[in-house]
């Protein structure tokens, strides 16, 4: 929809039946009018200002929308204030009992949402066709011809190209993305859990903050919850910090001077990268089993004592801390190995002329270069191993169990406890709950950071 | 160069080429190891040696043969799910960052905080909704409900191209805008052709990703004639005490075509990586 309409038209209207032979002032207050007229049906601003078929359309699109929303809104609304108020029952009916259907307050609440989604969206159109039918009526004022439909089709590629190729993805987004977060951030304050309250035999309601104070105060919940926490921050720092040193290492092994078929090594040591992370957890998971394991298999060749790699508590995290090297080492070096060759190379000569050393020109030239350029990935490496999901439910499922918990494992993070609690446990309240508390710590760390980084402050001056 | 010099960097060196092997070793052997569990004869994972002294092939085809697994279903299902993907995903993700490297409009730093923001929820915390709204649209269980939401998903990585993007000087555009070129025209006949290692790339991506996703898969999909590789292959390991070299077969079968294409085009990778470091 084009909103204002700036180019002025004075040659070319031959054909077009919006457009008056000869233009001539229209009397003041015709902008107004305009919006005043579209604010009662879309379109009819339009058709008062001559742009006919662009009116006819935005008619046409309001018949739809208020279609729509006349029949869903009502409910929508009803729906998500009360979530339902009656429930399945059999009631007698003559002299049999006939079952009732009643309402299904989750049903209700993502069927709320959608209609208020799209009544927010008709909102905002009625705001940008007003807006539109105002200011085509004030270039009728100063005596300029609307454009007809052809030209504002023109002028919308000209000027709103960003919108028109923002629109598909955006509307994808809203709907499979930004509905499902608002429906889960919403659930986090009712008490939708079995076995009192899943649908649709019984109706789930609204209960404020009770499931934050049950997690981090209530016994049975906060000790699972603050062992879970803590682990998964040491989770998420240990497995950052390995495999982020780790692929600096590999990298810088691999360039320094001297060291043949760099491309051979390269692309070996790609090959965890290049393996889907399924495969490679399924086949560590066997790999170190206890039993038969090869490499278990292998400690007692050597006279070794087997080791109980994925059923004792700390061998467990040891081992997930391990495999998660072995696919995330890969990552760092293919993007160390990158800035290693965007480093200039008289930076070096220089440093050699005055006598440095390697391991001088290591401290002072490369590895601050490397700090500098991968200060961001770091940040989101770390973001992405507190929400590290494959390595632990594929390589442990949380396990070895953990009788102090409410349905977490030892090895369990947040993310997978979340898991557990909504898809095997139906605990949906308290598992929303602590989305919105992984969310948190994540946000606020990325958003910290990223407000640091060259892209977003200085974007403008690359060019 | 003095002696004392020379002899230490040789020494260097051959630590170096040491650990260059060790680390060799470790990211090969499992690889390896699923490889010959995969022509060991018999179902157990136990073996006496690493390489079976009488090798078979009987697993890769009853992969395809059998009742139980229609291995070759499954291959393809995925094979058609990624591909789409790949192209539903790069087109909205190159449209994304696109306008959002190249325009100033009204609202654009708070769309990109707000990308941002979405990108930090747990993934599955939309699940449960976006189960619900498969089951409103009645695609449970189909395949266009794991291309649409994996597509649908995409925008919100348009980061590392729209870095991309932004490194393409604007005087490209501006010549051929002074020329006459709508918006369009610079798009297509100057910055697509521009940017193909950048769509490799995440062409590469995207399809990797629904090749191995599994957890939204397996929510979705329920019909074993329906399956994915990935899910099927869990099924697969989760009764891997009955029957672990035909897994270690499948295995090796989904891993190959993708990890030669990682290899073949590592180059984008490396660029595609880059890219995204220097930008943030």
């Amino acid at each position: 929809m084009s909103t204002t309409q700036s180019v002025s038209t004075t040659a070319n209207h031959t054909n077009s039946p919006s457009q008056e032979p000869s233009p001539m002032k229209a009397s003041p207050g015709t902008g107004k009018k305009a919006a005043v007229l579209s604010a009662l049906f879309w379109g009819l601003g339009q058709i008062f200002n001559r742009q006919y078929l662009k009116g006819i359309l935005l008619m046409l699109l309001e018949a739809v929308g208020l279609f729509y929303l006349i029949n869903n809104l009502p409910r929508a609304v009803w729906g998500i204030y009360t979530l339902g108020t009656q429930t399945s029952q059999f009631i007698k009916v003559g002299k049999v009992y006939k079952k009732i259907h009643g309402d299904h307050s989750i049903h209700l609440l993502i069927t709320g949402l959608i209609t208020l989604l799209v009544f927010f969206i008709f909102i905002w159109i009625y705001v940008l066709v007003v807006k539109d039918a105002k200011a085509v009526g004030k270039l009728r004022e100063e005596g300029k011809t609307p454009n007809n439909f052809l030209e504002s089709v023109a002028y919308v590629k000209e000027t709103k190209f960003a919108y028109l190729f923002l629109a598909l993805p955006a509307t994808a987004v809203l709907f499979f993305t930004i509905m499902p977060i608002i429906f889960m951030i919403l659930l986090a304050f009712t008490n939708y859990s079995a076995p009192d309250h899943v649908p649709p035999e019984k109706l789930v309601s609204w209960v404020g903050f009770q499931n934050f104070v049950d997690l981090l105060q209530l016994g049975t919940w906060s000790g699972t919850f603050y062992g879970v926490l803590t682990w998964t921050i040491i989770w998420a720092i240990l497995a950052t910090v390995t495999c982020y040193f780790g692929g600096i290492l590999v990298a810088l092994l691999i360039q320094q001077p001297g060291v043949k078929m760099k491309t051979m090594w390269r692309t070996i040591f790609i090959i965890p990268y290049a393996i889907p992370q399924l495969l490679s957890f399924l086949i560590m998971r066997n790999m170190f089993n206890g039993e038969f394991g090869p490499i278990n298999q292998y400690l007692s060749y050597f006279g070794l004592g087997k080791l109980p790699w994925l059923s004792d508590p700390f061998w467990a995290k040891v081992t997930v801390l391990v495999v998660n090297m072995w696919v995330g080492i890969p990552v760092t070096m293919v993007l160390v190995i990158g800035i290693l060759t965007t480093i200039p190379k008289d930076m070096y000569e220089a440093a050699e002329v005055d006598g440095a050393t390697a391991w001088h020109k290591f401290k002072a030239i490369t590895m601050p270069m490397i700090l500098y350029s991968t200060a961001p990935i770091l940040i989101g490496q770390f973001a992405g191993n507190i929400n590290n999901f494959n390595v632990i439910f594929l390589l442990t499922n949380g396990n070895p169990p953990n009788g102090d918990y409410q349905y977490a494992g030892s090895t369990d993070l947040l993310v997978t406890w979340l898991y557990k609690l909504t898809l095997d446990n139906n605990k949906y309240n308290i598992a929303a709950a602590i989305g919105i508390i992984i969310f948190i710590i994540v946000a606020s760390l990325s958003i910290w950071s990223y407000r640091r980084t060259k892209s977003f402050k200085e974007e403008d001056m690359i060019q | 160069m003095s002696t004392g010099a020379k002899k230490k960097s040789r020494i260097r060196l051959a630590f170096s080429y040491l650990l260059l092997i060790a680390i060799t070793i470790c990211v090969l052997y499992p690889t390896i190891w699923i490889v010959m569990s995969s022509i060991r004869p018999g179902t157990s994972i136990y073996s006496e040696s690493l390489i079976p002294s009488n090798p078979t092939f009987e697993h890769y085809i009853s992969l395809f043969t059998s009742k139980e697994y229609q291995y070759g279903l499954w291959y393809w299902n995925t094979l058609k799910i990624a591909f789409c993907n790949m192209v539903f995903g790069v087109i909205l993700v190159v449209m994304t960052a696109y306008a959002l490297s190249r325009f100033r409009f009204y609202g654009r730093k708070n769309l990109m905080s707000g990308m941002l923001v979405l990108g930090m929820f747990p993934g599955f915390m939309s699940m449960i909704a976006v189960y619900i709204l498969l089951m409103q649209l009645n695609l449970l269980d189909t395949h266009l409900a794991l291309i649409l939401v994996y597509s649908a998903g995409a925008p919100l990585g348009a980061f590392v191209v729209k870095g991309f993007f932004d490194t393409i000087p604007k005087s490209l555009e501006e010549s051929a805008r002074i020329d006459g070129a709508t918006h369009w025209t610079v798009f297509r006949k100057i910055m697509l052709p521009l940017s193909k290692p950048m769509i490799t790339y995440v062409g590469l991506m995207t399809f990797a990703g629904a090749w191995g996703d599994f957890i939204f898969a397996k929510l979705v999909i329920r019909s074993k004639e329906n399956y994915t590789l990935a899910i099927g292959l869990y099924d697969m390991v989760n009764n891997a005490s009955t029957n672990f070299t035909m897994f270690a077969a499948g295995a090796v079968l989904i891993a190959v075509p993708i990890a030669l294409l990682y290899l073949y085009l590592q180059r984008f990778l490396v660029e595609g990586l880059t890219a995204g470091a220097s930008k943030g």
